[in-house]
């Protein structure tokens, strides 16, 4: 029997482009080529919107990036040679425009806290960032979804009970001490895991540079010993951000199903005599599959900033980082740099669980 | 019955699991140091201006005259200069290149190359190039005045000037001498190499630079054919740890050779590891607190002198400052010519309150703006409770380095607390900014401690410093700076109170460590492991 492909559509789902039925074929044509654009549009104005609060904020921030570039020794005539050099005697808006123009070009200027272009660093810090909150995010989907379902469906028996202590523990443990801690038990006691930074000494620089993202790159170049090592330094801070997605992706896999469990569908489904389980893993779950994904999309997403903390106690040199560093530097190329960078991945990932949908849910065609 | 077993079989996968956690180690050949590097920001010696990347230039590139590393006080050594004579007049000086040294390229090293060097920095006019110009070197006439003949590089000062200051300056990360052939071949037409040296090494040093990654890594490799011999050391890796905690656990598990940022609990914790060592060595840095001559309560000089009784020095170098920062009450740190441990204040409110007292002055609020770092904002509470003692408030307002370092250039701190580090070994680089100010007026801007204290330096300390430059015995010398010292301990609106000291943690094996103590910075070329 197939699953009622019926049933209310869960209240969290977001209202993805629900457009009245189509009347004729080119009629449908056009539809799609203004949805495209709309598309388009909404995010070219998102990264522009992006960009200006930005760079008003990185303006009117009481940091001097002046200082950064001439030291706390400069001369005035030196103080006042950077001002200039760093364009910043010209009026707010015309900053504004030469920025996006170099933009345009592909050039986000060069950093005044690292030295380097910001375009390379990153290229240097993003796959960092990338690799660990992608198994973060991995790790958070694979044990938080089970156990929001199992949580859902026991609801009120001990399972539920570990799976709420889990999510709150979760939500109120500062990272800081929880990263030191497990460091401490896993690599200081135990020598379980490798320490801070990414690679030990002996395979940095061993297996070529690709992608950045040194799992991806070792396994590449199927260079195994690389890949353990590499392993053995990203799974402690990715359990630790795994962790914390976990907490927030089980408390809305459970609040979701609790919402689908109770639906007249399900009752149906039990009346006709399926099993429990086919109940809950073949309907229930598959019904809250759009409004999960947002939540995963979300999740991944705040990953990818950059969870400064962990990034700082690991020694992962990662976006967050980089950006906050810059932030106190009032180094404004590379602050903007990230920021369009991230701005760019949220809305990529907007429009990817936007397709999602599209395949998960036929109506939201 | 399965389940003893796998009970069992989980105890021993844990003992196996557990056992390859017997101590790491690093490579023989190669030193594997954990510190905070995130504050370079240019690798070109014309540039450079931080400790971190100070630390990494001083290997890469050789200077005229140089520091050993294992003897840091025996002042001053030929390096690539091999010998060097001033004239009669004092004002040019001729150094002598030491012959068959070659850069990492292969060139050989050319008193040309080092008068384009030394040209550069005054041209480039970034930070570091005041330690030039103060010799009177301006873009315009450097070309003339430092000079390459033959085999000699010359310099041409202004005026006469201590042979021992000129040395010290020349002894300055921004005396690296580059490789000018490779420089210009990397596109160095347009801005002398500078961005292409922010991120490449050219020199003759002991070390290159194979990648700089940055907040994140240096690393460099032995020179084979440094002409002071090949280091022991092959491979040297800088590693990024911000954490004191982390660095800690680094070490303990034999990761990394040396951590040079561990925190006081940190270095205790470590005490009673057979496998580890911690080495102390006083820096430059003084930590001192500046009263500002636009608050109407600081102008008093009884005032000052109070406040100078008000400070618990020792208290506070033996508690939370314990083995990082060593009292010390003078301008010129331990370690220079011409500095002093004449220590003459301590905590002594009766005192305080008789001067205030004869100041007419019974209450009073003041206000200070500290960096957001745990060390500055402990000062600044014990300072509270003392001051509280003898009837003054103390308002702490704290805030970002960024902010500070604003506020305190557009002279807008009551009572500030912090450090200064020397630019370059000679007592003059301290003394010429807490000691002079030539213009106090607001408009003047200068970049001198003393004008950020609004303290206008009376004319007879100002004549004495400026005397102790051009003084030419260098025993005489001396002693004008330990009188300098003296009268400034009792007029200055500057209160020094402490000097740096590093402490850092390395493996037992790690020998001649040497982070250059006050008047260098970090070498590696000496360093070597034992078993």
């Amino acid at each position: 029997m197939e699953p009622p492909q019926g049933g209310q559509p869960p209240s969290a789902l977001p209202p993805a482009g629900m457009t009245p039925p189509g009347r004729g074929h080119s009629s449908a044509m056009r539809r799609r080529l203004v949805k495209i654009g709309g598309i388009v549009l909404s995010l070219v104005l998102t990264l522009l919107g992006l960009l200006v609060v930005t760079f008003v904020i990185g303006r009117v921030m009481p940091i001097d990036p002046v200082l950064k570039v001439v030291g706390e020794r400069a001369t005035q005539a030196q103080y006042e040679a950077a001002y200039q050099a760093l364009g910043l005697d010209r009026p707010l808006w015309e900053q504004f425009l030469r920025y996006v123009g170099d933009v345009l070009r592909g050039d986000f200027g060069r950093s005044i806290s690292t030295g380097h272009p910001v375009a390379d660093d990153l290229r240097r810090v993003f796959p960092a960032t990338i690799e660990l909150a992608t198994l973060g995010t991995l790790i958070g989907v694979c044990v938080g979804v089970p156990l929001g379902v199992i949580a859902a469906a026991k609801r009120g028996s001990w399972i539920d009970q570990v799976a709420r202590v889990v999510a709150l523990v979760g939500y109120s443990m500062p990272i800081f001490w929880l990263g030191l801690m497990g460091l401490l038990i896993f690599y200081g006691i135990l020598g379980w895991v490798g320490g801070p930074g990414r690679q030990g000494i002996i395979y940095d620089g061993m297996v070529p540079n690709v992608t950045g993202m040194i799992l991806l790159d070792s396994a590449l170049a199927r260079d195994w010993g690389a890949f353990r090592d590499a392993f053995s330094h990203i799974i402690l801070p990715a359990c630790l951000l795994g962790y914390f997605s976990l907490a927030y992706i089980s408390r809305m896999t459970r609040s979701f199903m609790l919402e689908q469990l109770s639906a007249e569908y399900i009752t149906t489904a039990r009346v006709k005599g399926l099993s429990e389980t086919r109940v809950i893993w073949g309907h229930a779950l598959r019904n809250i599959a759009v409004p999960l994904i947002t939540v995963i999309a979300l999740s991944f997403g705040s990953l990818l900033e950059g969870s400064v903390l962990t990034e700082i106690i690991f020694s992962w040199p990662g976006i967050g980082q980089y950006i906050t560093n810059a932030m106190l530097a009032g180094d404004m190329n590379a602050v903007l740099g990230g920021t369009v960078l991230i701005g760019a991945c949220f809305v990529g990932l907007n429009l990817l669980s936007d397709l999602l949908y599209r395949f998960l849910d036929p109506r939201a065609g | 019955m399965t389940r003893t077993i796998s009970l069992r079989a989980l105890l021993l996968a844990t003992a196996v699991a557990a056992a390859p956690a017997a101590m790491a180690e690093t490579p023989a050949d190669m030193l594997v140091v954990a510190a905070q590097v995130d504050d370079i920001i240019s690798l070109d010696p014309a540039q450079s201006f931080e400790f971190s990347g100070n630390d990494v230039g001083w290997n890469l590139y050789d200077r005229l005259v140089d520091f050993d590393p294992l003897d840091l006080e025996a002042g001053l050594q030929p390096s690539l200069a091999e010998s060097w004579e001033v004239s009669e007049d004092g004002t040019t000086v001729t150094l002598t290149m030491r012959e068959g040294v070659t850069f990492h390229s292969g060139n050989p090293v050319r008193a040309e190359d080092a008068a384009w060097s030394l040209q550069r920095v005054v041209k480039l006019d970034l930070s570091p190039a005041f330690i030039f110009t103060q010799f009177g070197f301006t873009p315009d006439n450097v070309e003339e005045r430092i000079r390459a003949e033959g085999n000699q590089v010359i310099l041409e000062l202004d005026q006469p000037y201590a042979l021992s200051f000129v040395l010290n300056c020349l002894a300055s990360n921004s005396g690296g001498i580059v490789d000018k052939e490779t420089v210009l071949a990397n596109g160095g037409e347009d801005d002398l190499g500078n961005a292409w040296l922010s991120t490449n090494s050219a020199g003759s040093g002991p070390y290159t630079l194979t990648a700089w990654r940055p907040n994140e890594q240096v690393q460099l490799q032995a020179y084979e054919d440094y002409w002071g011999g090949a280091p022991e050391m092959k491979r040297v890796v800088v590693r990024h740890v911000q954490e004191s905690s982390a660095q800690r656990l680094l070490l303990e598990r034999g990761d990394v050779d040396v951590a040079r940022n561990l925190s006081p609990n940190d270095v205790q914790g470590l005490a009673g590891n057979d496998a580890l060592t911690v080495t102390s060595e006083p820096r430059g840095r003084i930590l001192y607190m500046g009263l500002s001559q636009e608050d109407p309560l600081l102008q008093q000089p009884q005032v000052v002198e109070a406040i100078k009784h008000l400070v618990d020095y020792q208290g506070m170098a033996d508690s939370f400052l314990e083995g990082q920062w060593i009292v010390h009450q003078n301008i010129i740190p331990a370690g220079y010519l011409g500095s002093t441990d004449e220590n003459p204040w301590s905590l002594d409110v009766e005192k305080a309150r008789e001067l205030l007292a004869e100041a007419g002055v019974t209450s009073g609020t003041l206000r200070t703006v500290v960096r957001d770092i745990r060390e500055y904002v402990d000062v600044a509470q014990t300072l509270q409770a003392s001051f509280a003692e003898a009837g003054l408030t103390l308002e702490i307002q704290q805030m970002t380095g960024a902010q500070v370092l604003d506020a305190y250039r557009a002279r807008q701190v009551p009572i500030f607390i912090g450090e200064w580090g020397p630019d370059y070994a000679d007592p003059n680089t301290n003394v010429s900014t807490f000691a002079v100010n030539p213009d106090n007026s607001p408009e003047a801007r200068h970049s001198q401690l003393a004008w950020r204290n609004s303290w206008a330096v009376p004319d007879d300390l100002a004549e004495k410093v400026a005397a102790a430059v051009v003084e030419n015995d260098t025993e005489t010398r001396s002693q004008m700076y330990l009188d300098i010292q003296s009268q400034y301990r009792e007029i200055a609106p500057i209160v020094p109170m402490f000097q740096r000291v590093e402490q850092a943690g390395m493996q037992a094996n790690v020998q001649n460590w040497s982070a250059g103590g006050s008047v260098a910075s970090v070498s590696y070329r000496q360093v070597v492991k034992g078993e």
